[in-house]
């Protein structure tokens, strides 16, 4: 079945933000951001003088600060800039290329300051990005360390390795358009939760705020809620008295969009010579880049809490010491956090195999967690699972055996060409981000179904399967959906975390069971029987027992008066999506040059409702796991400046996926759904860094940092 | 991203071209895949564009005796299907199939690309390997530059003020060898090499397109294809990034080398597909 | 400068400024929103048009340049039904937040123009110059495959 989001998107484009011609931004300005050229720096002064245009800095802002305590990003740089790119002032002009031409004389001197680069130079703390705090350390999430749990080990790994720092790349960057309408500011925003966004402005401005969210053209956890330069343009469009929009360049998105990942790990790993683990630790530094976004909050929680991955481990202990350092601010991308902890217990796991001389598949095998419920030391309740159901699912598809048996040929023969298998077993938390979701469902004349939902999907095709799902369960031939207007919804949390069936969708299916209800009633009343008496078959209402009766179509049970309910649903857990995959690479040990030959996948996110989405966000998850294992990463030189940015996977880079399906239900939800979003990225990265590893593992290789680049692959084994 | 303003002028010939080139600022366009980009990013800011692309005198293929002669403003895209170009200038095919996407060729030139003279750059190295010759017009005539005295350095040609190429003649030659090696499909060479006849041009491998001359030597004294790529690396002085340092190119020199003189050596399969 | 550029079958006449980019003039000046702008370097092929049949980044074409020529953006592909490009994306999911699609679907059909029934892996490198960020590209092959068959 097609998705209803598409017969626009192939004919004339999705409404994109920079697309939306809404009569109220009729002689609307343009408005792009000054940021600063360097990582660290006292602003010694800003001079637009030469630019025919409005030129607004913090010193004209008369706006409250954006959170309580010094550790908080100015809506505008005011005298120190401690990231390249941040914003340092606004410039305002009449058209697209009078404001190219404005920004680029705005000159702002800048004293510079020694800046702090990686977390090393953060916690030694010599520099401190905000000196009255006396530390670059804000936040210390987890446990401390005790060390018993290794102490009766045969052995013990310890390794120290990096998750990079990613660019999240939605293929439209940022933007907005702004413009007051009586005494109210109306935002058209790209963003994954309107209603925060909504919040945030309005307490900034002091005003109310509607938000509208339009097509949005990819988000990835990057477009939560509202950057600073929302709340600014906001502010300018009330102090001009015009509307204005903004939409950032790519080069500008780069550095100033949030990045993702960013962790330093130390893990250790301790068990028997047979392949028990016994106890595993993670102690990783997070880097919450200049200012803390959800780096500083979410994702420490989130690594601690997956630390365990798949395996019954008794002890485990995790901690993640969040830094600031003086580079673009981390938050949510595609995992936030969670991909962190798999790639940490996964790499463990294949250190621990390597150590006592075992395949990596039987070790898993024999730590797997087995019985469910199950709490991890870490404090996560993990729903259901069938961990080795899904790996052993895996290797038959791929054939490891007989790829194991190819690997030990082409070894033998002296290939130049290395063969590597990679496991990735994960488990995450999905709808572990947010409280409750909102739902409104009317049938109304016509018989046409509306659904409005607090979810806010961006390319995840949720409104075809919410269609799906309450035109199945009402009968209805006509169901629209609406998302991402705060004055259409009246409450919402949003999509991310893979959260938005699970809430946004048992909200939704809560709903259409209080309409149905109501309907029973009114249909009892209008076919003068008990409520008990009538049943609902393929959209008709009629007499239980009666199939040759007159029955009532929706249209004719709503001719009179509409049939609504309001949801707020917020008495589910989250759930823990599952999954293996295997990634088989061939490694040029001549160039280095990493190719991905085969993907085989097994993701369990319980019950599917729409195959084709489900497929779809698995497809473009692996895609960006296996971006993060061979291909990007967002480097600083050590002056705070970006090494050139990695832009994406092409096609050409990635082979046809193998796509195992395995529904295990979970009783946490009305649906029996658990989140699919992010699985195939927290997955694949670990299986394809494993895979490459493996490959050179005879050359003894037996750790390698992502992405496996060239250079590095061929330092590695030179 | 928008280039600072400009005047655009679309000349009706070579002549007229000349004419408005000569004034102060101008700057040529022609497929603009190089160009625009940098008026974008304001890197480059002329006064004056003269847009030369719908020259269609420019644009032409053609056997000569023994020469190729290929108009400036021929496409990279015309360069890979073209008859002549496969059957006599088959590297020159096999450059321009690997420079940028579909859409990038369907713009770029052999003229636009050689007056741009990026390092990095395919085109430009198989020209210099076939031993091609510019042809330049200017405000003083006609000349012919030799690619080996074309290229100045990074970005940087022999090509003088008011000056504009008009076509590049390449000597007919079928034995070649191409690799490129790039991290992504999309990218320009982290290392190249282009290997026509006895001539080997490394790409991305120094300020301009490098000729590895002690490699060449070598095979003229006999030396086996592994011995000879082992020079590669002789001489060149790439650029050092974090994600390839120079000693990564120089490796990658040497290998790259020798695949592509034993491709061009029919010891491994490889052709213009 | 004046420009006249035949989009979608009508021709267009405008007075713009010299340095304006094509994407802009068919964005601004027609209001024809279905091409994007992704990127700032012609890497992301977000803004793929054909001109004169071929599929370029319209990004980085002046106006100026394509006056006189013939431009066809994702608006003008469907006649009285989808083209069998369009249907395909529909039928094989080969969008989801969309921002590529317009791009991505134009430089499908100059593709199957020149090279009717390509394989995945020619597909595959023919695209490099389109990148997507949701979709990991395996059901913009099948639709490139169903459409080419």
């Amino acid at each position: 079945m097609a998705r209803i989001e598409d017969w626009a998107l192939i004919t004339s484009g999705g409404r994109y933000v920079e697309d939306v011609r809404d009569p109220a931004l009729a002689g609307c300005r343009y408005g792009a951001f000054v940021r600063s050229p360097v990582a660290h720096a006292r602003i010694t002064g800003i001079d637009g003088s030469a630019c025919r245009a409005d030129v607004f800095t913090a010193a004209d802002l008369d706006l409250p600060p954006a959170g309580r305590g010094p550790v908080v990003q100015p809506w505008l740089a005011r005298d120190v800039v401690r990231y390249v790119g941040e914003p340092v002032a606004l410039v305002v002009a009449d058209d697209r290329h009078r404001l190219a031409d404005a920004a680029a004389v705005v000159r702002v001197g800048y004293e510079p300051l020694e800046p702090v680069i990686g977390v090393e130079q953060a916690l030694a703390g010599e520099v401190l990005l905000f000196p009255e705090t006396g530390s670059n350390v804000v936040r210390v999430h987890g446990t401390s360390f005790d060390g018993a749990g290794f102490e009766g080990c045969e052995v013990v790994v310890t390794r120290t390795i990096v998750n990079q720092r990613l660019a999240p790349l939605p293929l439209e960057v940022r933007g907005a358009a702004c413009v007051w309408l009586a005494g109210r500011l109306v935002v058209w925003l790209p963003t994954q939760n309107a209603h925060a966004a909504r919040d945030l402005i309005a307490a900034a401005l002091g005003a109310p705020v509607r938000v509208i969210t339009p097509d949005v053209g990819g988000a990835f956890g990057a477009k939560m809620g509202a950057d600073p330069e929302v709340v600014v343009l906001g502010w300018a469009a009330r102090r001009l008295g015009r509307p204005i929009r903004w939409t950032e360049t790519r080069s500008e998105n780069l550095v100033a969009m949030t990045h993702g990942r960013g962790q330093r790990q130390t893990i250790t790993i301790g068990g028997r010579r047979d392949g028990t683990v016994l106890a595993f630790r993670l102690d990783a530094v997070q880097d919450a880049g200049a200012y803390p976004r959800s780096a500083a909050k979410l994702l420490p929680k989130f690594t601690c809490l997956m630390a365990a991955g798949a395996y019954r481990i008794p002890v485990v202990e995790a901690r993640v010491r969040a830094v600031l350092t003086n580079t673009t601010p981390v938050a949510s991308y595609r995992g936030a956090g969670r991909p962190e902890a798999t790639a940490a217990i996964e790499r463990a796991m294949d250190l621990f195999a390597a150590r006592i001389g075992m395949d990596p598949v039987a070790v898993r095998r024999i730590n797997f967690i087995r019985s469910f419920p199950y709490t991890t030391p870490t404090g996560a309740c993990y729903d259901s699972g069938d961990y080795h159901t899904a790996l052993d699912r895996v290797l038959a598809a791929g054939g490891y055996r007989e790829l194991r048996a190819e690997q030990e040929r082409r070894r033998a023969a002296g290939d130049v060409v290395a063969l590597g298998l990679g496991i990735g077993c994960y488990v995450e938390v999905t709808g572990g981000g947010g409280v409750g979701e909102g739902a409104r469902v009317v049938v109304g004349r016509g018989g046409v179904a509306t659904v409005h939902t607090g979810s806010s999907p961006h390319g995840q095709g949720l409104a075809s399967t919410l269609t799906m799902l309450v035109s199945h369960r009402l009968g209805v031939d006509q169901v629209i959906v609406r998302h991402g207007d705060t004055d259409l919804i009246a409450r919402g949390t949003g999509t991310f975390g893979s959260r938005s069936l699970q809430y946004g969708g048992s909200a939704v299916s809560r709903a259409v069971d209080l309409v149905v209800d109501r309907a029973r009633d009114r249909a009892a009343d209008m076919l003068e029987t008990a409520a008990g008496d009538v049943e609902l078959t393929a959209g008709v209402w009629r007499v239980r027992g009666a199939p040759s009766s007159r029955g009532l179509t929706w249209a004719e049970l709503c001719s009179a008066e509409e049939l609504a309910a309001d949801v707020w649903f917020d008495d589910a857990e989250p759930t823990y999506s599952f999954g293996a995959h295997l990634s088989v690479v061939e490694v040029d040990t001549e160039t280095g040059r990493v190719v991905l030959r085969r993907m085989v996948a097994v993701d369990d996110a319980g019950r599917v409702i729409n195959p084709e989405t489900c497929v779809g966000q698995r497809h473009g998850g692996l895609a960006q796991g296996i971006a993060q294992a061979l291909f990007e990463e967002v480097r600083h030189h050590p002056d705070g400046s970006l090494v050139d940015g990695c832009w994406g996977v092409g096609a050409s880079e990635l082979p046809d996926f193998e796509l195992l399906d395995m529904a295990t239900p979970t009783t946490r939800n009305p649906l029996g759904v658990k989140g699919i979003g992010e699985s195939g990225t927290i997955g694949s990265a670990p299986a394809v860094q494993n895979a490459v590893i493996d490959a050179l593992s005879h050359l003894g290789v037996d750790h390698l940092d992502m992405p496996a680049s060239p250079m590095r692959v061929w330092q590695a084994i030179s | 991203m928008i280039p600072a303003p400009f005047d655009y002028r679309r000349p009706g010939s070579v002549a007229e071209a000349l004419e408005l080139l000569a004034s102060p600022g101008a700057a040529l366009l022609a497929g603009g895949h190089s160009l625009l980009p940098l008026m974008k990013l304001r890197v480059v800011s002329p006064d004056v564009l003269v847009d030369v692309g719908a020259l269609a005198e420019l644009r032409y293929v053609r056997l000569d005796g023994d020469t190729v002669e290929i108009g400036a403003l021929t496409r990279f895209c015309d360069l890979v299907v073209d008859p002549v170009i496969r059957e006599h200038a088959p590297l020159l095919a096999r450059a321009a199939s690997s420079v940028g996407d579909r859409q990038v060729r369907h713009r770029g030139t052999i003229g636009g690309s050689l007056a741009h003279a990026d390092p990095a750059a395919d085109v430009p190295a198989a020209v210099l390997a076939c031993g091609g010759v510019v042809m330049v017009h200017g405000p003083d005539g006609a000349r012919r530059v030799h690619t080996r005295d074309f290229f100045l350095g990074r970005c940087r040609t022999a090509l003088g003020l008011g000056e504009m190429i008009v076509s590049v003649r390449v000597p007919r030659q079928t034995h070649w060898g191409f690799e490129k090696f790039t991290r992504r499909a999309l990218e320009w060479a982290l290392v190249g090499v282009a290997v026509a006849g006895e001539s080997v041009v490394l790409i991305n491998m120094g300020d301009r397109p490098v000729r590895a001359g002690v490699t060449e030597a070598a095979l003229r004294q006999g030396a086996s294809i592994e011995q000879a790529a082992g020079l590669a690396a002789w001489n060149t002085d790439p650029v050092d990034e974090p994600h390839a340092s120079a000693g990564f190119r120089q490796h990658l020199a040497r290998v790259l080398t020798r695949r592509a003189l034993q491709r061009a050596a029919g010891r491994v399969p490889g052709g213009l597909s | 400068m004046k420009v006249t550029i035949e989009v979608n079958g009508t021709v267009t006449s405008h007075d713009v400024e010299d340095r304006t980019l094509l994407v802009h003039y068919l964005r601004d000046t027609l209001g024809l929103t279905a091409t994007n702008v992704g990127c700032d370097t012609s890497a992301c092929g977000a803004c793929t048009v054909l001109l004169d049949g071929e599929s370029v980044k319209s990004c980085t074409i002046l106006a100026a340049q394509a006056s006189g020529h013939m431009v066809v953006t994702l608006e003008g592909l469907a006649g009285s039904e989808l083209h069998p490009v369009q249907r395909a994306f529909r039928e094989r999911h080969g969008s989801q937040c969309g921002f590529c699609t317009p791009g991505m679907i134009m430089a499908v059909v100059s593709l199957l123009r020149d090279n009717p029934k390509p394989d995945r892996d020619e597909i595959r490198l023919a695209l490099k110059g389109n990148l997507c960020r949701c979709t990991g590209y395996q059901n913009i092959v099948d639709a490139v495959e169903a459409a080419g068959s």
